[in-house]
């Protein structure tokens, strides 16, 4: 098995090389050949697997690789595939699977093309082995590889300044993340001595209670610094706020990006992280707190920007960051396996919604404004349903995907008595409101009423090749049954037993079951639920808005534009950083860089260390004068020198 | 005639050489390139046979003064395999130039066998023979660019330095020899484990055999030579001298002090100590100084002799083993770092200034990857394997308690970086003086690739040399 | 007889002209390559009486291999030397400084 479990990361990384160096020789076609292979195989061997951890009951805990032993403390490269990881490779693989595929019609006419394949197949390889680490090293290892490699995408359109903007901040703003990340670890290894999981976790129970002063006199409980510093790793990496702004900007690279990287995989290894570090969350009730305020904020705020946007992209893009709150919301609530559930079924449907998304822009010749857009429905009737299944798994309609697991979160949220959940509780409830009011705002701007595209645009209108259309049909299918098929085992059942570890003080699920037992028993308490009525009404306001009386938005948006330019500037985020930390740190720089930098640290310190150190590069220089009687004479005393020390010590 | 044939290597290698000198008398001047595939075939056909000897082969023949044991078969089979490598950089150079072809590998076969011997001798007679075998062999090399006067002068301060740093090893063995009785390494250990009387004389040639291993390596203050050689002579001989025999004087280091003179280890850990530092200091600082980037190379050896020398100061199992490791990842490191250097010294023109290496990047993508790569790895970070080879020197230094060493050459290794940053900087971000490409023969490429590979896979891998390293040590 | 002592001395007072040899002399690089052979030769006088002392022949026969090594050191050398007159017009060692810094 260790074979197998070794090829699942190393086929796309092999493939993603021989794209990356070879596509010249290769050419288009066996690149995108070759990659596909690559990650086929993985979602095959994902797929034994499966077979084996969760059919056989294997789970496969151990390090193929020492790279070193320092300290006492092993830097390893190790597999730890349980059933959580085993759902994480599926679906990784399977969407990567899908837009691999579909990325054949997207880039097809791109100078990029066999770069493009390459980054995203060391994409997929980064990823799994973020999921399938057994330490710490590994994680940081796949953590910083899935950034670097989602750099490099969203500026893969590099000769666009909108693309290098983008980068830059997604950049800047996982290094914030990171920094938190990279402490939390570090806490780790300094309060256990290990980088393993299974050891962490064991030798985490003893530090209950103990405390570390941080600055001057304040205890700080050390398990609540670990985790909340590793949650800020998360929040970078997961988008929550306020560290979501380089989320929507990140819209710049190529749609299948978007789909794979910002929706379905990367940005949820923040959530897979806090979750396969339950054993650590759990003994922190102050981090958990934290991590649920911080989630509703995410999930109810970030929805609200939803509805004003006008690029489909970003409309999508800010669906996902509410949706990631909801995951993050469950996090908070220990109801860890809602959150991975969730986190499987929206990986389903938000790559879905986004290639659909990308569909249209194929069709419409990449216009990405939905105000150019209307009545696609005769011209794109594949992109048109399988964008409706989408939209209504992702607003929860009752039977579909999306459903099952965010009622489940929003129940479990009910359930909990942490400090703040009861404003978590009616964030999410409104959000459900506000998900349904710019899901079908979007869809019935694109697919419904008066067409708003220029002529030459609508003559050339046709639905996408067969290679776009396929991974739509393909993502529909789980989009629908999926929540229905795995609730029961996955949420209800033992399937997480052993893995995800909830103290019995917060387990909320275990209360959600006194009520719910299945997917049937939750189906059958639909004509009581609260969040369904929303959904309902959020989808009737947006017809009746946006299709019956369409000149009302304007209107209502003339009378209300104080709150209209509060959800257009997105709460002032950007314009709060450009301000305050970027213009603000230059105005601080250029005083302190006045007084005290340009005289003392750079004068003194910097260039006088830099130049001082020139200076004596130079000098020493001139010992080596160029004569032979200089050189001999050196080697004469150097032998003096040595013969003195044997004649004295 | 005991165990000759365990001495094969070598005397295929005799004779082969012989081969390929008479067999180029013969050549047309369109047939030259008869004597690059006949050097080459005959270096691979000595690794086999070396190759052949890795793992448990072991024992002694010509009475003593010959030895295969566990660190001589893998340093040799790293000496034939860089090369090999650094042959396939040179080809086109010396053909460019008009270097006297024949000759020229030739006397690099030589300098092979040179190296051998030393890895394998166990005699001080032998161990003279193969230094000077070597040495002859490149002194003739550089001044072989004849029409170059920055070669011949080169040439001359190499072999007036050498030819005294040889005399000095020569007084400090006759020294040991006068006091301990024996030629034979072995026979001098014993003499002076079983009686004290003989360790005065001896230490008093120890000092004079460490100034001639110090100046073979390069080491402050016996490091005069490095630069002016490597600056003046044709850039395939300085590939051929910063590479490989490297190795070779880290195998004569562990004969004569470690195989020959280990009671006497608590003095030369301190000689030791003091030339590490020396060379790390003199090393980094005076690099950064440099825009020829063969001497910045140069002082980057210096440095990097500085770290090998760290492992010895340990003077341990641990610590040898680190150094072994050091010194054949650093040889092929440099290789891969000259190898591109070459690459751009096309069509007469020499790449030898920092700016000619500006812009690299767009004129030839894999060869400014390869240089990156093996410049990276030469500052240290991780994971490439020079990082790995670094932490392995500091770890056996500081388990041996030398931990003002370990702070020193950490300190310098920050230094250091910057140089190695500079030169990669200008290889990505700056605009190119010449904006032609660079085209590399296709065996050239892949030879490059190879070994920029080499040179990340082995970071992430350790392991792999590193267990032969240590096995060597074992026991 | 006479004494070990006094042969060792002699060498080292060869060794120690030849030394002084290479880096007094600034003029003429003939020298140098005399100097070292001079160097040379006082290592044989060391390895001769010590053979002769130890009554061991081994000595002795390193003593052939040094005068071998050292002939062909010579001729490299003085081919060294040519092929440096032809290129700079002078074999002065003081004018050997192009190659510094």
């Amino acid at each position: 098995m260790k074979f197998i479990y070794t090829l699942i990361p190393l086929c796309p990384l092999f493939a993603a090389i021989a794209a990356g160096l070879f596509g010249k020789r290769l050419g288009r076609v066996m690149s995108h050949r070759v990659t596909i292979g690559g990650v086929a195989m993985s979602f095959l061997l994902s797929l034994i697997a499966f077979q084996q951890v969760v059919l056989s009951g294997n789970t496969f805990n151990e390090s193929i690789y020492t790279w070193m032993v320092s300290g006492g403390i092993r830097f390893e490269v190790g597999f730890l595939v349980d059933r959580l990881t085993v759902l994480m490779m599926l679906v990784v693989t399977f969407v990567s699977l899908m837009v691999h595929i579909y990325t054949i019609g997207y880039m097809h006419d791109d100078d990029g093309y066999q770069r493009f394949f390459s980054y995203i197949s060391l994409f997929t390889f980064s990823m799994l082995m973020l999921v399938m680490s057994n330490n710490f090293m590994q994680l940081f290892f796949g953590w910083e590889a899935v950034g670097t490699v989602s750099y490099l995408l969203i500026g893969f359109w590099y000769k666009r300044d909108t693309a290098i903007f983008a980068n830059m901040k997604a950049f800047l703003v996982n290094r914030v993340g990171d920094f938190g990340f990279i402490l939390g670890i570090a806490a780790v290894v300094m309060y256990t001595g290990s980088l393993d999981y299974e050891e962490v976790f064991v030798k985490a129970q003893p530090l209950i209670g103990q405390t570390m002063s941080i600055m001057g006199g304040f205890e700080w409980s050390v398990l609540t610094v670990i985790c909340i510093c590793l949650f800020i790793g998360a929040m970078g990496k997961s988008a929550q706020m306020p560290l979501h702004v380089w989320l929507p900007d990140s819209m710049e690279g190529p749609t299948p990006i978007s789909a794979l990287i910002h929706a379905a995989t990367m940005v949820t290894a923040g959530i897979f992280m806090v979750a396969r570090m339950s054993p650590l969350f759990e003994l922190s009730e102050t981090a958990l707190s934290f991590i649920l305020v911080i989630g509703a904020l995410t999930a109810f705020l970030m929805g609200l920007i939803g509805i004003v946007q006008h690029d489909i992209k970003r409309v999508v893009a800010y669906s996902t960051l509410s949706q990631l709150g909801y995951m993050t919301v469950a996090l908070g609530a220990s109801a860890y396996s809602a959150a991975i559930f969730h986190l499987m079924t929206h990986a389903f449907f938000k790559a879905l919604l986004f290639l659909a998304a990308g569909s249209v822009i194929i069709a419409l010749h990449h216009e990405q404004d939905m105000r150019k857009m209307g009545g696609l429905r005769k011209y794109l009737p594949i992109t048109y349903w399988t964008s409706l299944i989408g939209s209504l798994a992702l607003i929860g309609f009752p039977g579909l995907s999306g459903f099952f697991s965010k009622d489940l979160i929003i129940e479990a949220v009910h359930e909990s008595t942490l400090p703040g959940a009861t404003l978590a509780y009616w964030a999410v409830l409104a959000g459900v409101f506000v998900t349904a009011f710019y899901s079908f705002r979007m869809f019935f701007l694109v697919f419904h009423g008066k067409s708003r595209m220029d002529e030459h645009t609508e003559e050339h209108c046709h639905e996408p090749p067969n290679v776009v259309t396929w991974p739509l049909i393909a993502l529909a299918v789980p989009s629908v049954i999926i929540g229905f098929m795995t609730m029961g085992p996955i949420v209800f059942g033992q399937y997480f037993e052993g893995v995800i570890f909830v103290d019995d003080s917060h387990n909320v699920i275990e209360r959600v079951r006194e009520h719910t037992t299945g997917a049937m028993s939750m189906l059958s308490h639909v004509p009581g639920s609260k969040a369904f009525y929303l959904a309902m009404a959020g989808v009737f306001f947006a017809w009746f808005f946006y299709l019956v009386k369409p000149e009302w938005p304007a209107k209502i948006q003339s009378k209300l534009g104080f709150l209209h330019r509060i959800l257009d500037k997105k709460y002032g985020f950007d314009e709060f950083n450009q301000t305050v930390f970027a213009a603000g740190s230059v105005g601080i720089g250029a005083g302190l860089w006045r007084f005290g930098d340009q005289g003392v640290i750079d004068g003194a310190v910097v260039n006088g260390s830099a130049q001082g150190i020139g200076k004596l590069a130079g000098l020493a220089r001139l010992s080596q004068s160029g004569y032979l009687f200089h050189y001999a004479f050196a080697m004469i005393i150097g032998l003096l020198v040595m013969m003195s020390i044997f004649l004295f010590i | 005639m005991d165990n000759l044939h365990l001495a094969t290597p070598e005397i295929f290698m005799l004779f082969a050489s012989c081969a390929v000198l008479v067999v180029d008398l013969f050549l047309k001047p369109g047939q030259r390139h008869m004597t690059y595939w006949l050097t080459q075939g005959s270096l691979l056909i000595t690794l086999l046979l070396t190759y052949g000897q890795v793992g448990d082969t072991a024992g002694t023949a010509f009475s003593g003064a010959y030895t295969v044991d566990g660190m001589s078969a893998v340093l040799k089979s790293w000496i034939l395999l860089i090369a090999i490598g650094g042959f396939v950089y040179t080809r086109d150079y010396i053909k460019d130039r008009e270097i006297a072809n024949g000759e020229y590998y030739v006397l690099g076969l030589f300098g092979v066998m040179g190296m051998m011997i030393m890895t394998s001798s166990n005699n001080l007679l032998t161990i003279y023979l193969g230094l000077e075998l070597l040495a002859l062999s490149l002194y003739a090399m550089v001044a072989l660019y004849r029409s170059n006067a920055d070669a011949s002068e080169a040439a001359m301060k190499y072999f007036v330095l050498g030819a005294l740093a040889s005399g000095m090893l020569l007084y400090g063995m006759s020294m040991v020899y006068g006091s301990t009785g024996s030629l034979d390494l072995a026979t001098i250990s014993q003499a002076l484990t079983t009686s004290d009387a003989g360790s005065t004389g001896a230490r008093f040639g120890l000092t004079f055999i460490i100034v001639g291993l110090a100046f073979k390596l390069g080491a402050v203050p016996f490091h005069m030579w490095v630069p002016d050689v490597y600056d003046g002579a044709p850039t395939s001989v300085t590939l051929y001298i910063s590479t490989a025999p490297k190795i070779a004087a880290f195998a004569m280091i562990i004969r004569l002090l470690v195989d020959g003179l280990e009671v006497l280890s608590s003095d030369w850990t301190l000689m030791f100590a003091i030339l590490a530092a020396l060379s790390l200091v003199v090393g980094n600082l005076l690099a950064i100084a440099q825009q020829n980037i063969k001497r910045m190379l140069a002082y980057s050896t210096i440095s990097h002799v500085g770290f090998l020398l760290l492992g010895m100061v340990a003077a341990n199992p641990e610590g040898y083993s680190a150094s072994m490791f050091y010194a054949i990842t650093y040889a092929f490191t440099t290789l891969a770092a000259f190898g591109v250097l070459l690459v751009l010294s096309r069509n007469g023109e020499e790449a030898v200034m920092l700016d000619d290496l500006s812009g690299l990047f767009r004129r030839n993508a894999l060869a400014a990857t390869v240089m990156m790569v093996a410049l990276i790895s030469l500052a240290g970070v991780p994971p490439l394997v020079g990082f790995y080879a670094k932490l392995s020197v500091l770890k056996a230094v500081i388990s041996a308690g030398y931990v003002w060493l370990a702070v020193i050459a950490v300190i310098m290794s920050v230094v250091g970086a910057f140089y190695y940053l500079r030169a990669i900087k200008m290889m990505f971000f700056d605009d190119p003086v010449d904006s032609s490409e660079v085209p590399a023969r296709m065996d050239v490429n892949a030879t490059l690739a190879v070994n920029g590979l080499a040179v990340v896979v082995l970071g992430i891998f350790p392991g792999w040399i590193m267990a032969v390293c240590v096995r060597a040590f074992a026991g | 007889m006479i004494p070990l002592s006094h042969f060792l001395v002699l060498g080292a007072i060869l060794f120690c002209l030849s030394v002084v040899g290479i880096f007094l002399n600034r003029k003429n690089v003939i020298i140098l390559l005399m100097s070292i052979e001079l160097m040379l030769l006082s290592v044989n006088m060391n390895f001769v009486t010590f053979s002769h002392f130890l009554d061991d022949g081994a000595g002795q026969i390193f003593v052939f291999f040094i005068l071998t090594v050292a002939a062909a050191e010579a001729a490299i050398g003085l081919a060294i030397l040519v092929v440096l007159f032809r290129n700079r017009q002078t074999i002065n060692v003081a004018d050997l400084n192009q190659l510094k810094g």
